[in-house]
Protein backbone atom coordinates (compact mmCIF):
# COMPACT_ATOMS: atom_id res chain seq x y z
CA UNK A 1 0.00 0.00 0.00
CA UNK A 2 0.75 3.60 -0.33
CA UNK A 3 2.23 4.30 3.07
CA UNK A 4 4.42 0.47 2.96
CA UNK A 5 5.91 1.96 -0.49
CA UNK A 6 6.37 4.95 1.50
CA UNK A 7 8.52 3.34 4.16
CA UNK A 8 10.53 1.57 1.80
CA UNK A 9 11.32 4.98 0.18
CA UNK A 10 12.25 6.64 2.86
CA UNK A 11 14.59 3.72 4.16
CA UNK A 12 16.07 4.00 0.83
CA UNK A 13 16.82 7.57 0.14
CA UNK A 14 20.34 8.83 1.89
CA UNK A 15 18.43 10.91 4.33
CA UNK A 16 16.11 8.24 5.54
CA UNK A 17 19.00 5.38 5.79
CA UNK A 18 21.06 6.23 8.53
CA UNK A 19 18.45 7.52 10.83
CA UNK A 20 16.63 4.34 10.03
CA UNK A 21 19.08 2.28 10.46
CA UNK A 22 20.22 3.95 14.32
CA UNK A 23 16.69 3.01 15.19
CA UNK A 24 16.92 -0.27 14.68
CA UNK A 25 19.88 -0.39 16.61
CA UNK A 26 17.88 1.01 19.84
CA UNK A 27 14.95 -0.46 19.47
CA UNK A 28 16.99 -3.81 19.13
CA UNK A 29 18.86 -2.69 22.76
CA UNK A 30 15.51 -2.40 23.91
CA UNK A 31 14.17 -5.62 22.47
CA UNK A 32 17.57 -7.77 23.50
CA UNK A 33 18.71 -5.68 26.34
CA UNK A 34 19.43 -8.99 28.77
CA UNK A 35 21.10 -10.41 26.22
CA UNK A 36 23.28 -7.37 25.20
CA UNK A 37 23.83 -5.72 28.30
CA UNK A 38 27.04 -6.77 29.85
CA UNK A 39 25.75 -6.13 33.56
CA UNK A 40 22.72 -6.30 35.17
CA UNK A 41 20.67 -2.72 35.71
CA UNK A 42 20.74 -2.82 39.30
CA UNK A 43 23.53 -4.25 40.21
CA UNK A 44 25.30 -1.90 43.03
CA UNK A 45 29.14 -1.86 43.74
CA UNK A 46 29.91 1.02 45.77
CA UNK A 47 33.98 0.56 46.22
CA UNK A 48 33.89 0.85 42.31
CA UNK A 49 31.18 4.00 41.77
CA UNK A 50 31.91 7.03 39.67
CA UNK A 51 34.48 5.06 37.77
CA UNK A 52 35.54 6.33 34.59
CA UNK A 53 34.91 4.72 31.39
CA UNK A 54 37.33 1.86 30.84
CA UNK A 55 37.33 -1.38 29.75
CA UNK A 56 35.27 -3.28 31.92
CA UNK A 57 32.91 -0.22 31.90
CA UNK A 58 32.68 1.34 28.80
CA UNK A 59 30.75 4.38 29.85
CA UNK A 60 31.84 4.50 33.13
CA UNK A 61 29.71 3.65 36.58
CA UNK A 62 27.24 5.72 38.42
CA UNK A 63 26.95 6.82 41.95
CA UNK A 64 26.40 3.53 43.20
CA UNK A 65 28.95 2.08 40.80
CA UNK A 66 26.48 0.10 38.56
CA UNK A 67 27.39 -0.18 34.87
CA UNK A 68 25.83 3.11 32.67
CA UNK A 69 25.95 1.35 29.56
CA UNK A 70 23.58 -1.42 31.13
CA UNK A 71 21.02 0.71 32.61
CA UNK A 72 21.50 3.28 29.24
CA UNK A 73 20.42 0.01 27.28
CA UNK A 74 17.85 -0.79 29.85
CA UNK A 75 16.84 2.32 29.91
CA UNK A 76 15.89 2.27 26.19
CA UNK A 77 13.18 0.26 26.98
CA UNK A 78 11.70 2.58 29.56
CA UNK A 79 11.61 5.40 27.17
CA UNK A 80 10.75 3.75 24.10
CA UNK A 81 7.88 1.83 25.75
CA UNK A 82 6.95 4.70 27.25
CA UNK A 83 6.25 6.81 24.53
CA UNK A 84 5.05 4.53 21.88
CA UNK A 85 2.13 3.10 24.20
CA UNK A 86 1.20 6.12 24.98
CA UNK A 87 1.53 7.85 21.51
CA UNK A 88 -0.24 4.97 20.11
CA UNK A 89 -2.62 5.58 22.45
CA UNK A 90 -2.99 9.33 21.81
CA UNK A 91 -3.34 8.45 17.64
CA UNK A 92 -6.15 6.02 18.34
CA UNK A 93 -8.00 7.89 20.82
CA UNK A 94 -7.16 11.15 18.64
CA UNK A 95 -8.67 9.46 14.94
CA UNK A 96 -11.46 8.39 16.61
CA UNK A 97 -12.63 11.59 18.36
CA UNK A 98 -11.33 13.55 15.46
CA UNK A 99 -13.39 11.34 13.12
CA UNK A 100 -16.73 11.32 14.93
CA UNK A 101 -16.54 15.24 15.56
CA UNK A 102 -15.70 15.72 11.06
CA UNK A 103 -17.88 13.54 10.04
CA UNK A 104 -20.70 14.30 12.76
CA UNK A 105 -20.32 17.87 12.86
CA UNK A 106 -23.04 19.47 15.03
CA UNK A 107 -23.07 19.91 19.01
CA UNK A 108 -20.40 17.10 19.45
CA UNK A 109 -18.08 18.69 16.77
CA UNK A 110 -18.72 21.70 18.92
CA UNK A 111 -17.53 20.51 22.23
CA UNK A 112 -14.55 18.14 21.18
CA UNK A 113 -13.15 21.42 19.43
CA UNK A 114 -13.51 23.53 22.33
CA UNK A 115 -11.95 20.91 24.78
CA UNK A 116 -9.12 20.61 22.18
CA UNK A 117 -8.55 23.80 21.30
CA UNK A 118 -8.77 24.70 24.73
CA UNK A 119 -5.47 22.05 26.05
CA UNK A 120 -4.00 22.96 22.76
CA UNK A 121 -3.28 26.29 23.71
CA UNK A 122 -0.99 24.62 26.93
CA UNK A 123 2.35 22.97 26.41
CA UNK A 124 2.45 19.87 26.28
CA UNK A 125 4.65 19.44 29.14
CA UNK A 126 2.01 22.26 31.51
CA UNK A 127 -0.75 19.37 30.58
CA UNK A 128 1.60 16.50 31.38
CA UNK A 129 2.73 17.88 34.57
CA UNK A 130 -0.75 18.61 35.94
CA UNK A 131 -2.12 15.57 35.04
CA UNK A 132 0.51 13.72 36.72
CA UNK A 133 0.12 16.24 39.96
CA UNK A 134 -3.68 14.46 39.76
CA UNK A 135 -2.95 10.37 38.51
CA UNK A 136 0.24 10.25 40.61
CA UNK A 137 4.26 9.62 39.19
CA UNK A 138 4.87 6.25 37.93
CA UNK A 139 5.13 4.66 34.77
CA UNK A 140 1.24 4.26 34.26
CA UNK A 141 1.01 7.85 35.43
CA UNK A 142 3.47 9.06 32.41
CA UNK A 143 1.49 7.15 29.80
CA UNK A 144 -1.43 8.69 30.69
CA UNK A 145 -0.22 11.91 30.98
CA UNK A 146 1.79 11.67 27.26
CA UNK A 147 -1.03 10.18 25.82
CA UNK A 148 -3.52 12.76 27.01
CA UNK A 149 -0.73 15.69 26.09
CA UNK A 150 -0.66 14.99 22.45
CA UNK A 151 -4.45 13.90 22.02
CA UNK A 152 -5.39 17.43 20.85
CA UNK A 153 -2.88 16.85 17.71
CA UNK A 154 -4.28 14.29 16.42
CA UNK A 155 -7.80 14.93 16.95
CA UNK A 156 -7.39 18.30 15.00
CA UNK A 157 -5.31 16.63 11.99
CA UNK A 158 -8.18 13.90 11.59
CA UNK A 159 -10.74 15.69 11.98
CA UNK A 160 -9.30 18.09 9.23
CA UNK A 161 -8.28 15.51 7.00
CA UNK A 162 -12.08 14.21 7.53
CA UNK A 163 -13.82 17.32 7.10
CA UNK A 164 -12.29 17.71 3.49
CA UNK A 165 -12.71 13.90 2.57
CA UNK A 166 -16.57 13.60 3.68
CA UNK A 167 -17.44 15.48 0.63
CA UNK A 168 -15.52 13.70 -1.69
CA UNK A 169 -17.89 11.72 -4.72
CA UNK A 170 -16.71 8.40 -3.68
CA UNK A 171 -17.98 9.01 -0.09
CA UNK A 172 -21.28 10.29 -1.34
CA UNK A 173 -21.61 7.12 -4.18
CA UNK A 174 -20.83 4.13 -1.33
CA UNK A 175 -23.84 6.04 1.06
CA UNK A 176 -25.99 6.22 -2.08
CA UNK A 177 -25.76 2.69 -2.42
CA UNK A 178 -26.44 2.19 1.02
CA UNK A 179 -23.22 1.95 3.54
CA UNK A 180 -23.57 3.48 6.95
CA UNK A 181 -21.96 6.11 8.80
CA UNK A 182 -19.28 3.43 10.16
CA UNK A 183 -18.94 1.56 7.04
CA UNK A 184 -17.88 4.92 5.61
CA UNK A 185 -15.93 5.81 8.62
CA UNK A 186 -13.51 3.03 9.12
CA UNK A 187 -13.88 1.79 5.27
CA UNK A 188 -12.99 4.78 3.49
CA UNK A 189 -12.91 7.91 5.21
CA UNK A 190 -9.99 7.08 8.07
CA UNK A 191 -8.06 4.77 5.42
CA UNK A 192 -7.53 7.94 3.32
CA UNK A 193 -7.02 10.29 6.06
CA UNK A 194 -4.19 8.07 8.12
CA UNK A 195 -1.04 8.56 6.54
CA UNK A 196 -0.37 12.49 7.83
CA UNK A 197 -1.84 11.36 10.99
CA UNK A 198 0.87 8.20 11.14
CA UNK A 199 3.66 10.95 10.36
CA UNK A 200 2.55 13.02 13.14
CA UNK A 201 2.48 10.42 15.58
CA UNK A 202 6.21 9.03 14.17
CA UNK A 203 7.06 12.67 15.40
CA UNK A 204 5.28 12.73 18.21
CA UNK A 205 7.49 10.07 19.77
CA UNK A 206 10.76 11.69 19.16
CA UNK A 207 8.81 14.54 21.59
CA UNK A 208 7.30 12.15 23.96
CA UNK A 209 10.65 10.97 24.88
CA UNK A 210 11.69 13.67 25.94
CA UNK A 211 8.95 14.74 27.47
CA UNK A 212 8.85 10.95 29.13
CA UNK A 213 12.60 12.26 30.26
CA UNK A 214 11.82 15.18 31.76
CA UNK A 215 9.40 14.08 33.66
CA UNK A 216 12.08 11.45 34.79
CA UNK A 217 14.39 14.00 35.26
CA UNK A 218 11.38 15.28 37.54
CA UNK A 219 11.28 12.58 39.55
CA UNK A 220 7.66 12.18 38.11
CA UNK A 221 8.81 8.82 35.68
CA UNK A 222 9.87 5.36 36.16
CA UNK A 223 10.38 5.09 40.08
CA UNK A 224 14.23 3.69 41.34
CA UNK A 225 15.67 1.18 40.44
CA UNK A 226 13.73 1.08 37.05
CA UNK A 227 16.33 2.62 34.57
CA UNK A 228 15.40 5.98 32.61
CA UNK A 229 17.07 8.19 30.94
CA UNK A 230 16.32 11.13 32.58
CA UNK A 231 15.77 10.36 36.17
CA UNK A 232 19.72 8.93 35.09
CA UNK A 233 20.47 12.64 34.03
CA UNK A 234 18.80 14.22 37.03
CA UNK A 235 21.15 12.01 39.32
CA UNK A 236 23.83 12.70 37.08
CA UNK A 237 23.36 16.63 37.79
CA UNK A 238 24.99 16.23 41.57
CA UNK A 239 27.95 14.65 40.09
CA UNK A 240 28.33 16.66 37.40
CA UNK A 241 32.15 18.02 38.01
CA UNK A 242 33.24 14.67 39.70
CA UNK A 243 32.28 11.67 37.28
CA UNK A 244 30.39 14.16 34.43
CA UNK A 245 29.45 11.32 31.83
CA UNK A 246 26.67 10.15 34.08
CA UNK A 247 25.20 12.47 32.79
CA UNK A 248 26.91 12.99 29.48
CA UNK A 249 25.82 9.14 28.14
CA UNK A 250 22.00 9.67 28.55
CA UNK A 251 21.34 12.81 27.37
CA UNK A 252 23.58 11.66 24.14
CA UNK A 253 21.52 8.28 24.07
CA UNK A 254 18.42 11.20 24.50
CA UNK A 255 19.53 13.36 21.47
CA UNK A 256 20.43 10.67 19.12
CA UNK A 257 17.32 8.57 19.29
CA UNK A 258 15.19 12.00 19.06
CA UNK A 259 17.05 13.03 16.22
CA UNK A 260 16.77 10.17 14.23
CA UNK A 261 13.24 9.73 14.74
CA UNK A 262 13.20 13.25 13.62
CA UNK A 263 15.17 13.13 10.15
CA UNK A 264 13.48 9.60 9.30
CA UNK A 265 10.09 11.48 10.18
CA UNK A 266 11.09 14.20 7.80
CA UNK A 267 12.16 11.42 5.46
CA UNK A 268 9.31 10.00 5.22
CA UNK A 269 7.40 13.27 4.80
CA UNK A 270 9.35 14.08 1.79
CA UNK A 271 8.92 10.52 0.29
CA UNK A 272 4.39 10.73 0.69
CA UNK A 273 4.55 13.85 -0.46
CA UNK A 274 2.57 15.22 2.53
CA UNK A 275 3.82 18.60 3.90
CA UNK A 276 1.13 20.36 2.47
CA UNK A 277 -1.66 18.43 4.57
CA UNK A 278 0.57 18.49 7.88
CA UNK A 279 0.74 22.06 7.84
CA UNK A 280 -2.97 22.34 8.00
CA UNK A 281 -2.79 22.11 11.76
CA UNK B 1 -49.03 -0.38 -10.02
CA UNK B 2 -45.97 1.33 -11.39
CA UNK B 3 -42.97 -0.23 -9.61
CA UNK B 4 -41.84 3.60 -8.97
CA UNK B 5 -44.86 6.71 -8.86
CA UNK B 6 -43.47 10.11 -8.69
CA UNK B 7 -46.61 12.20 -8.02
CA UNK B 8 -47.17 16.19 -8.56
CA UNK B 9 -43.57 16.55 -6.42
CA UNK B 10 -42.65 19.74 -5.83
CA UNK B 11 -39.23 20.65 -4.28
CA UNK B 12 -38.55 23.15 -2.06
CA UNK B 13 -34.30 24.53 -0.95
CA UNK B 14 -34.85 27.18 1.19
CA UNK B 15 -36.72 29.72 -0.62
CA UNK B 16 -36.64 29.12 -3.95
CA UNK B 17 -38.64 26.32 -5.58
CA UNK B 18 -36.57 24.78 -7.94
CA UNK B 19 -38.77 22.09 -8.95
CA UNK B 20 -42.78 22.29 -9.35
CA UNK B 21 -45.39 19.49 -10.07
CA UNK B 22 -43.37 17.13 -11.59
CA UNK B 23 -45.16 13.56 -12.26
CA UNK B 24 -44.22 10.20 -14.04
CA UNK B 25 -44.65 6.66 -13.36
CA UNK B 26 -41.71 3.75 -13.94
CA UNK B 27 -42.15 0.48 -14.62
CA UNK B 28 -40.22 -2.72 -14.22
CA UNK B 29 -38.39 -3.38 -17.86
CA UNK B 30 -38.79 0.45 -18.52
CA UNK B 31 -36.50 2.79 -19.28
CA UNK B 32 -37.14 6.19 -18.85
CA UNK B 33 -35.69 9.03 -19.65
CA UNK B 34 -35.57 12.74 -18.08
CA UNK B 35 -34.40 15.14 -20.39
CA UNK B 36 -33.72 19.00 -19.86
CA UNK B 37 -30.81 21.28 -19.77
CA UNK B 38 -28.80 22.28 -16.80
CA UNK B 39 -30.96 24.15 -14.32
CA UNK B 40 -33.98 22.20 -15.54
CA UNK B 41 -34.24 20.35 -12.01
CA UNK B 42 -33.45 16.72 -13.62
CA UNK B 43 -30.94 15.43 -10.42
CA UNK B 44 -33.08 16.99 -8.01
CA UNK B 45 -36.09 14.69 -9.34
CA UNK B 46 -33.35 12.02 -9.21
CA UNK B 47 -32.57 13.17 -5.58
CA UNK B 48 -36.23 12.83 -4.50
CA UNK B 49 -36.24 9.20 -5.76
CA UNK B 50 -33.55 8.33 -3.49
CA UNK B 51 -34.85 10.29 -0.15
CA UNK B 52 -31.71 12.21 -0.90
CA UNK B 53 -33.13 16.05 -0.75
CA UNK B 54 -32.62 16.47 3.21
CA UNK B 55 -28.97 16.49 2.58
CA UNK B 56 -28.64 19.37 0.54
CA UNK B 57 -31.42 21.26 2.78
CA UNK B 58 -33.99 20.62 0.34
CA UNK B 59 -37.67 19.00 1.44
CA UNK B 60 -40.49 17.87 -0.77
CA UNK B 61 -43.04 20.80 -0.26
CA UNK B 62 -45.91 18.80 -2.16
CA UNK B 63 -46.62 15.45 -3.74
CA UNK B 64 -45.52 11.37 -2.88
CA UNK B 65 -43.24 8.97 -4.27
CA UNK B 66 -44.26 5.77 -3.72
CA UNK B 67 -41.62 2.95 -4.88
CA UNK B 68 -42.81 -0.59 -4.45
CA UNK B 69 -46.08 0.37 -2.50
CA UNK B 70 -43.54 2.84 0.20
CA UNK B 71 -43.74 6.17 0.41
CA UNK B 72 -40.55 7.26 0.45
CA UNK B 73 -41.21 11.03 1.36
CA UNK B 74 -42.18 10.16 4.80
CA UNK B 75 -39.35 7.36 5.65
CA UNK B 76 -37.11 7.31 8.04
CA UNK B 77 -33.09 7.85 7.24
CA UNK B 78 -32.47 4.50 8.53
CA UNK B 79 -35.22 2.81 6.23
CA UNK B 80 -34.06 4.80 3.32
CA UNK B 81 -30.58 3.72 3.60
CA UNK B 82 -31.38 -0.22 3.45
CA UNK B 83 -33.23 0.64 0.48
CA UNK B 84 -30.17 2.58 -1.37
CA UNK B 85 -28.05 0.33 -2.93
CA UNK B 86 -30.35 -3.01 -2.30
CA UNK B 87 -33.63 -2.05 -4.10
CA UNK B 88 -32.45 1.45 -5.69
CA UNK B 89 -29.13 2.09 -6.88
CA UNK B 90 -28.17 5.58 -8.09
CA UNK B 91 -25.02 5.95 -10.43
CA UNK B 92 -23.49 9.22 -10.12
CA UNK B 93 -22.09 11.61 -12.48
CA UNK B 94 -18.66 11.18 -12.11
CA UNK B 95 -16.64 7.81 -12.45
CA UNK B 96 -13.44 9.38 -12.24
CA UNK B 97 -14.02 10.94 -8.59
CA UNK B 98 -16.66 7.82 -7.78
CA UNK B 99 -14.38 4.96 -6.67
CA UNK B 100 -12.10 5.01 -3.01
CA UNK B 101 -8.92 5.81 -4.77
CA UNK B 102 -6.92 3.55 -2.00
CA UNK B 103 -9.03 0.55 -2.48
CA UNK B 104 -9.01 -2.36 -4.93
CA UNK B 105 -11.73 -2.43 -7.23
CA UNK B 106 -12.53 -5.80 -6.43
CA UNK B 107 -13.17 -4.92 -2.86
CA UNK B 108 -15.33 -2.22 -3.86
CA UNK B 109 -18.04 -3.90 -5.75
CA UNK B 110 -17.31 -7.15 -3.29
CA UNK B 111 -18.42 -4.81 -0.28
CA UNK B 112 -21.80 -3.66 -2.04
CA UNK B 113 -22.79 -7.80 -2.05
CA UNK B 114 -21.32 -8.37 1.35
CA UNK B 115 -23.36 -5.28 2.79
CA UNK B 116 -27.00 -6.02 1.26
CA UNK B 117 -27.23 -9.36 0.19
CA UNK B 118 -24.82 -11.06 3.08
CA UNK B 119 -22.79 -13.05 1.11
CA UNK B 120 -19.28 -14.27 1.91
CA UNK B 121 -16.03 -13.13 0.75
CA UNK B 122 -15.60 -15.78 -2.32
CA UNK B 123 -19.28 -15.62 -3.03
CA UNK B 124 -18.73 -11.93 -3.44
CA UNK B 125 -15.80 -11.97 -5.30
CA UNK B 126 -17.32 -14.21 -7.79
CA UNK B 127 -20.35 -12.56 -8.13
CA UNK B 128 -17.67 -9.49 -8.84
CA UNK B 129 -16.43 -10.92 -11.11
CA UNK B 130 -19.02 -12.13 -13.07
CA UNK B 131 -20.53 -8.60 -13.18
CA UNK B 132 -17.09 -7.38 -14.81
CA UNK B 133 -17.17 -9.63 -17.23
CA UNK B 134 -20.98 -8.41 -18.00
CA UNK B 135 -19.99 -4.89 -18.40
CA UNK B 136 -17.52 -6.30 -21.39
CA UNK B 137 -14.26 -5.32 -19.33
CA UNK B 138 -11.85 -7.96 -20.57
CA UNK B 139 -9.50 -9.91 -18.01
CA UNK B 140 -12.09 -9.68 -14.54
CA UNK B 141 -9.44 -11.19 -12.37
CA UNK B 142 -6.95 -8.54 -13.16
CA UNK B 143 -9.43 -5.93 -12.64
CA UNK B 144 -10.65 -7.18 -9.73
CA UNK B 145 -7.09 -6.95 -8.45
CA UNK B 146 -6.57 -3.22 -9.42
CA UNK B 147 -6.66 0.26 -8.16
CA UNK B 148 -8.78 2.70 -9.35
CA UNK B 149 -5.98 4.85 -10.92
CA UNK B 150 -5.39 2.30 -13.56
CA UNK B 151 -8.53 2.27 -15.16
CA UNK B 152 -9.09 4.69 -17.76
CA UNK B 153 -12.52 6.56 -17.51
CA UNK B 154 -14.87 4.41 -19.70
CA UNK B 155 -13.82 1.57 -17.19
CA UNK B 156 -14.36 3.37 -14.15
CA UNK B 157 -17.95 4.14 -15.28
CA UNK B 158 -18.22 0.86 -16.03
CA UNK B 159 -17.20 -0.32 -12.44
CA UNK B 160 -19.54 1.95 -10.92
CA UNK B 161 -22.39 0.49 -12.96
CA UNK B 162 -21.41 -3.20 -11.48
CA UNK B 163 -21.36 -1.56 -7.95
CA UNK B 164 -24.87 -0.11 -8.75
CA UNK B 165 -25.59 -3.75 -10.03
CA UNK B 166 -24.03 -6.10 -7.26
CA UNK B 167 -27.22 -6.03 -4.77
CA UNK B 168 -29.14 -6.43 -7.63
CA UNK B 169 -31.88 -3.44 -7.23
CA UNK B 170 -35.24 -3.45 -8.60
CA UNK B 171 -34.42 1.02 -9.86
CA UNK B 172 -31.70 1.83 -11.30
CA UNK B 173 -31.08 5.99 -11.17
CA UNK B 174 -28.66 6.93 -13.73
CA UNK B 175 -27.60 10.78 -13.06
CA UNK B 176 -26.12 11.69 -16.64
CA UNK B 177 -24.06 8.68 -16.38
CA UNK B 178 -22.07 9.10 -19.57
CA UNK B 179 -21.36 12.95 -19.35
CA UNK B 180 -17.58 13.06 -18.30
CA UNK B 181 -17.03 10.07 -21.00
CA UNK B 182 -16.39 10.69 -25.42
CA UNK B 183 -19.00 9.82 -27.53
CA UNK B 184 -18.10 6.33 -28.76
CA UNK B 185 -17.43 5.15 -24.91
CA UNK B 186 -21.14 7.08 -23.86
CA UNK B 187 -22.98 5.03 -27.03
CA UNK B 188 -21.08 1.98 -25.66
CA UNK B 189 -21.84 2.24 -22.00
CA UNK B 190 -25.31 3.31 -23.11
CA UNK B 191 -25.99 -0.09 -24.98
CA UNK B 192 -24.45 -2.27 -21.70
CA UNK B 193 -27.19 -0.36 -19.98
CA UNK B 194 -29.50 -1.17 -22.18
CA UNK B 195 -29.01 -4.95 -22.25
CA UNK B 196 -28.25 -5.27 -18.89
CA UNK B 197 -31.89 -3.52 -17.92
CA UNK B 198 -33.69 -5.30 -20.69
CA UNK B 199 -31.98 -9.17 -19.30
CA UNK B 200 -32.55 -8.46 -16.02
CA UNK B 201 -36.35 -6.39 -16.45
CA UNK B 202 -34.95 -3.48 -14.04
CA UNK B 203 -36.46 0.11 -13.91
CA UNK B 204 -34.12 2.89 -14.93
CA UNK B 205 -34.59 6.16 -14.93
CA UNK B 206 -31.94 7.60 -17.15
CA UNK B 207 -31.39 11.26 -16.69
CA UNK B 208 -29.52 13.30 -19.38
CA UNK B 209 -29.13 15.79 -21.57
CA UNK B 210 -28.63 14.88 -24.64
CA UNK B 211 -31.54 13.60 -26.88
CA UNK B 212 -29.42 11.15 -28.82
CA UNK B 213 -29.10 9.23 -25.62
CA UNK B 214 -33.05 9.18 -25.26
CA UNK B 215 -33.33 8.10 -29.12
CA UNK B 216 -30.60 4.76 -28.35
CA UNK B 217 -31.86 4.33 -24.90
CA UNK B 218 -35.48 5.05 -23.59
CA UNK B 219 -39.18 4.19 -23.99
CA UNK B 220 -40.66 6.97 -22.61
CA UNK B 221 -39.82 10.60 -22.50
CA UNK B 222 -40.25 12.98 -19.69
CA UNK B 223 -38.80 16.30 -20.71
CA UNK B 224 -38.15 19.04 -18.07
CA UNK B 225 -38.65 22.98 -18.70
CA UNK B 226 -37.03 25.22 -15.38
CA UNK B 227 -38.63 22.94 -13.05
CA UNK B 228 -41.89 21.84 -14.47
CA UNK B 229 -42.59 19.16 -16.81
CA UNK B 230 -42.69 20.39 -20.32
CA UNK B 231 -44.11 17.04 -22.37
CA UNK B 232 -44.04 13.96 -21.50
CA UNK B 233 -44.48 10.47 -24.38
CA UNK B 234 -42.92 7.41 -25.40
CA UNK B 235 -40.07 7.82 -27.44
CA UNK B 236 -41.56 7.12 -30.65
CA UNK B 237 -43.79 9.49 -30.82
CA UNK B 238 -42.00 12.49 -29.33
CA UNK B 239 -39.47 11.98 -32.23
CA UNK B 240 -42.61 11.43 -34.35
CA UNK B 241 -44.49 14.67 -33.41
CA UNK B 242 -43.17 16.82 -30.63
CA UNK B 243 -46.30 18.80 -28.81
CA UNK B 244 -44.23 21.37 -27.43
CA UNK B 245 -41.79 24.05 -29.12
CA UNK B 246 -39.38 23.47 -26.35
CA UNK B 247 -39.14 19.66 -27.51
CA UNK B 248 -38.42 20.03 -31.00
CA UNK B 249 -35.98 22.60 -30.27
CA UNK B 250 -33.64 20.26 -28.23
CA UNK B 251 -34.53 17.76 -30.93
CA UNK B 252 -33.17 19.76 -33.20
CA UNK B 253 -30.11 20.21 -31.30
CA UNK B 254 -29.26 16.63 -32.14
CA UNK B 255 -26.41 16.48 -34.99
CA UNK B 256 -27.40 14.26 -37.85
CA UNK B 257 -25.35 13.14 -40.39
CA UNK B 258 -24.57 14.81 -43.35
CA UNK B 259 -26.24 18.02 -42.15
CA UNK B 260 -24.89 20.72 -43.83
CA UNK B 261 -21.40 22.99 -41.88
CA UNK B 262 -23.25 25.76 -39.86
CA UNK B 263 -26.46 24.37 -39.79
CA UNK B 264 -26.57 23.12 -36.65
CA UNK B 265 -28.14 25.81 -34.15
CA UNK B 266 -28.96 25.59 -29.88
CA UNK B 267 -31.42 26.62 -28.58
CA UNK B 268 -31.17 30.67 -28.10
CA UNK B 269 -31.23 32.14 -24.27
CA UNK B 270 -30.86 30.18 -21.11
CA UNK B 271 -33.03 28.88 -18.72
CA UNK B 272 -34.15 31.26 -16.68
CA UNK B 273 -32.92 31.41 -13.10
CA UNK B 274 -34.82 30.25 -9.96
CA UNK B 275 -34.64 33.09 -8.38
CA UNK B 276 -37.13 34.43 -11.54
CA UNK B 277 -38.96 32.31 -13.88
CA UNK B 278 -41.12 34.59 -16.34
CA UNK B 279 -44.54 35.00 -15.46
CA UNK B 280 -47.05 32.90 -17.80
CA UNK B 281 -45.34 30.04 -19.91
CA UNK B 282 -41.36 29.70 -18.81
CA UNK B 283 -40.23 29.04 -22.24
CA UNK B 284 -41.92 32.14 -23.85
CA UNK B 285 -39.16 34.34 -23.39
CA UNK B 286 -36.85 31.46 -25.95
CA UNK B 287 -39.87 30.39 -27.64
CA UNK B 288 -40.06 31.40 -31.40
CA UNK B 289 -43.85 30.67 -31.80
CA UNK B 290 -45.03 32.27 -28.17
CA UNK B 291 -48.67 33.97 -28.58
CA UNK B 292 -49.92 36.68 -25.85
CA UNK B 293 -51.68 34.11 -23.64
CA UNK B 294 -48.43 32.59 -23.28
CA UNK B 295 -46.91 35.22 -21.30
CA UNK B 296 -50.18 35.93 -19.46
CA UNK B 297 -50.94 32.16 -18.29
CA UNK B 298 -48.82 29.09 -16.92
CA UNK B 299 -50.22 26.24 -19.24
CA UNK B 300 -50.84 23.07 -17.51
CA UNK B 301 -49.99 19.63 -18.28
CA UNK B 302 -52.85 17.98 -20.51
CA UNK B 303 -53.32 15.24 -22.98
CA UNK B 304 -52.64 16.69 -26.99
CA UNK B 305 -53.05 14.45 -29.88
CA UNK B 306 -50.22 12.11 -28.97
CA UNK B 307 -49.08 12.46 -25.08
CA UNK B 308 -48.85 15.33 -22.60
CA UNK B 309 -47.73 18.46 -22.65
CA UNK B 310 -47.95 21.98 -21.40
CA UNK B 311 -47.81 24.39 -24.14
CA UNK B 312 -51.03 26.97 -25.37
CA UNK B 313 -49.78 26.50 -28.63
CA UNK B 314 -50.59 22.80 -29.53
CA UNK B 315 -54.08 23.47 -27.83
CA UNK B 316 -54.51 26.09 -30.00
CA UNK B 317 -53.71 23.97 -32.89
CA UNK B 318 -56.09 21.17 -31.33
CA UNK B 319 -58.90 23.57 -31.94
Amino acid sequence: MVALTALRTAVGSPRGAIPAGILVFIVACAVFAPIIAPYAYDIQNLPGSNEAPNAAHWMGTDEFGRDLMSRIIYGARTSLSVAVTAISISVVAGMTLGAMAGYFGGAFDRAVTAVVDLTWSFPEILIALILIAIIGPGLQGTMIAISIAYLAQFTRLTRAQIMALKNETYVEATANLGAGNFHIIFRHLLPNAITPVIVAGMLATGDAIILEATLGFFGLGAQPPTPSWGAMMSSGTAQIFIAPWIIIFPGLAIAITVISINLFGDALIEALDIRNRLRSV
Amino acid sequence: MALLSVRDVSISIGVIDPVEGVSFDLDKGEILGVVGESGSGKSLTAMSVMGLLPRIGGRLRTGSVVFDGMELNTMSEDGLRRLRGKRIALISQNPMTSLDPIIRIGAQIDQVSTLHLGLNAAAAKARSLDLIAQLRIPEPEQIHRAYPHQLSGGMKQRIVIAMALAADPDLIVADEPTTALDVTIQAQIIQIMVDLVRDRGLALMLITHDMGVVAQACDRVVVLYAGRVAETNTVEAIFADPQHPYTRELIRCIPRHGQAPGSLKGIPGMVPSVMDYPGGCRFHPRCTQAIDICKALLPVLEAKTTGFAACHLSEARVQ
